[in-house]
């Protein structure tokens, strides 16, 4: 009787994640849906206008925005993780690997406010006074976000290749490979699928990622015409007015939490069908 | 041709591993350097004055604190509970995937959509306000994957001969659990909470629009509260005071290290024992 409780006890707490997220799926589109629905799905999609006072809501130029600054994030962050979880499994002496191992987790633990803060500080006045531009701006953004889903990156990396047999390896190596031609041609090529999930993770959090690149975006609300043009993501477009806004306004603002919640558990999907097995 | 693309992969991948740590060190280093010369006993022990341009952070070192002690035991519990319902009473089936997949897409939902989906629910729906209560569950809710996937695989690390002494011995499953497997699994556990406590803290989109931005003391459990990163944030943007900013972003750089170091050393403590 007493075995039989506890059990049903631990089945719901098992259910909770379950429960939690779909309260979140279902708040978030009940907030959000009247406004999407007023302005029509297209043109809330592809509108390019966003003038709450007139209530025309486009949101098109904050979702071209974060795909803007997520791409960058990932073409600095993917290739320089891939790297280093391949520097911490294959060429690290011990204790190295070891303290860089720590160094990542710590990176992980790094609140986002100081990312976008050192950015802030660091970064927009290095772009402004070398590559010209207010500073603030896509490739601002792209470099704080690469930093950050840099954690991310490297440890589901690390975690594939680490899943592989090490007789592939050994095997390479046996055939006179170097270390080098053992992982460019044996050890990633194998745990690409691993490797793929991961940087997929990793574009997840440099779209979901908001404080940080309110910090150092600029926050303007025209498509970005380049690099060093600043922009708006999604993200930074929902905090910037969840101060204030009201009414049909906020609405707008949840439907923007609409297409970011979607977008994301898409890529989560397609990052957990890609990685199935590995992670176990 | 084939040397020189050896030697251009090891000094990349050389590059890339020292790079990453050098990263932190800058990072972790400049808020430190800079921010250190600002804390005073009188900057943590007093409030703010002036929205921060002056006095101290004490109201801020409080919230954060009461915010993340109010979460964590709550995710903790209901984590550890499923994490538990996961290793030690079911087999794989489609129920287990499916809280699977949940826990994995709750990790990825990111912290902005936490904030939203905790104003909706607890500061208007349920009408908390903007307070400690609303931050704490939406912050519970945002750490709980972290809580389950670290106690799911320390449970799971336990020798199964654990268990089979103890049903030997006359034992129930419950009391197997509970005097054999947690206390096993216990470090690795506790290495979770203090992830989630170390997340906590460090939150800043998830808690802004919950537990609001008051520069006031919290009396009950329904006012609101400023953390220590929303803090931070404000000052930092509105450029109320830069010097305020590095002092509070070094406490806040040396609270998250110390969780976090913590963390890592049960962590490192469990790896040797099981």
């Amino acid at each position: 009787m007493h075995e039989r409780r506890i059990e049903r006890l631990l089945t719901c707490a098992a259910l909770s994640s379950i429960a939690i997220l779909a309260l979140i799926i279902l708040f978030i589109f009940k907030e959000g849906i009247g406004a999407v629905r007023h302005t029509g799905v297209l043109n809330f999609l592809v509108g390019s206008r966003w003038s709450p006072s007139r209530e025309v809501f486009g949101i098109f130029p904050m979702i071209v925005g974060s795909l803007w600054v997520t791409v960058g994030a990932l073409l600095l962050g993917a290739p320089l993780g891939i790297l280093c979880a391949v520097f911490l499994s294959e060429f690290a002496p011990p204790k190295i690997a070891n303290l860089a191992r720590v160094s990542v987790q710590m990176l992980a633990a790094i609140p986002s406010v100081v990312y976008g803060f050192i950015g802030l500080v660091v970064v927009v006045p290095l772009i402004r006074e070398y590559l010209g531009g207010p500073g603030f701006s896509v490739m601002a953004s792209s470099i704080v976000l690469a930093t950050m889903i840099l954690p991310t990156v490297i440890s589901i990396s690390l975690d594939a290749i680490e899943a592989l047999p090490s007789s592939y390896k050994e095997g390479a190596i046996a055939l006179g490979a170097t270390k080098w031609q053992a992982v460019a041609m044996v050890i990633l090529p194998s745990a690409r699928s691993g490797i793929l999930a991961a940087v997929i993770l990793g574009m997840g959090r440099a779209l979901g990622e908001t404080m940080a690149v309110i910090m150092v975006a600029g926050n303007a609300l025209s498509v970005p015409t380049g690099a060093l043009a600043p922009v708006r993501t999604l993200t930074s477009g929902i905090a910037l007015e969840m101060g204030y806004a009201t009414g049909l306004h906020r609405q707008a603002l949840f439907g923007m939490g609409i297409v970011l919640l979607l977008l994301i558990l898409g890529l989560n999907l397609i990052a957990s069908s890609v990685g199935r097995g590995v992670r176990r | 041709m084939n040397r020189l693309k050896d030697r251009l992969g090891t000094t990349l991948v050389w590059l890339s591993g020292i790079g990453v740590m050098l990263l932190l060190a800058a990072i972790v280093g400049m808020v430190l350097v800079r921010g250190i010369p600002a804390l005073s006993v009188e900057f943590l022990t007093s409030a703010p004055e002036k929205m921060g341009r002056e006095g101290g952070i004490l109201p801020m070192i409080v919230g954060t604190m009461l915010l993340a002690l109010l979460a964590v035991p709550l995710s903790g519990i209901l984590g550890v509970g499923a994490a538990i319902y996961l290793a030690e009473y079911t087999v794989e089936s489609r129920l287990t995937r499916i809280v699977r997949l949940a826990t994995e897409s709750l990790a990825g939902v990111p912290s902005i959509i936490f904030g939203l989906f905790g104003f909706v629910l607890f500061v208007m729906t349920l009408g908390f306000g903007w307070s400690l209560l609303s931050g704490a569950l939406t912050l519970a809710f945002m750490t709980l994957p972290t809580i389950i996937r670290t106690a799911e695989e320390s449970i799971r690390s336990v020798p199964g001969i654990y268990r089979e002494v103890s049903y030997a011995l006359g034992a129930g499953k419950w009391q197997t659990i509970r005097r054999v497997v947690l206390p096993s699994a216990g470090p690795g556990i506790l290495t979770g909470i203090m992830l989630a406590l170390g997340r906590s803290v460090a939150e800043t989109a998830a808690v802004i629009f919950t537990a609001g931005s008051s520069l006031k003391y919290p009396r009950t459990l329904f006012d609101p509260v400023r953390t220590m990163a929303v803090h931070f944030y404000i000052l930092a943007r509105e450029g109320i005071s830069m010097e305020r900013a590095y002092g509070t972003a070094a406490m806040l750089i040396i609270l998250i290290l110390i969780v976090n170091s913590v963390a890592l050393l049960l962590m490192q403590r469990f790896r040797a024992k099981v």
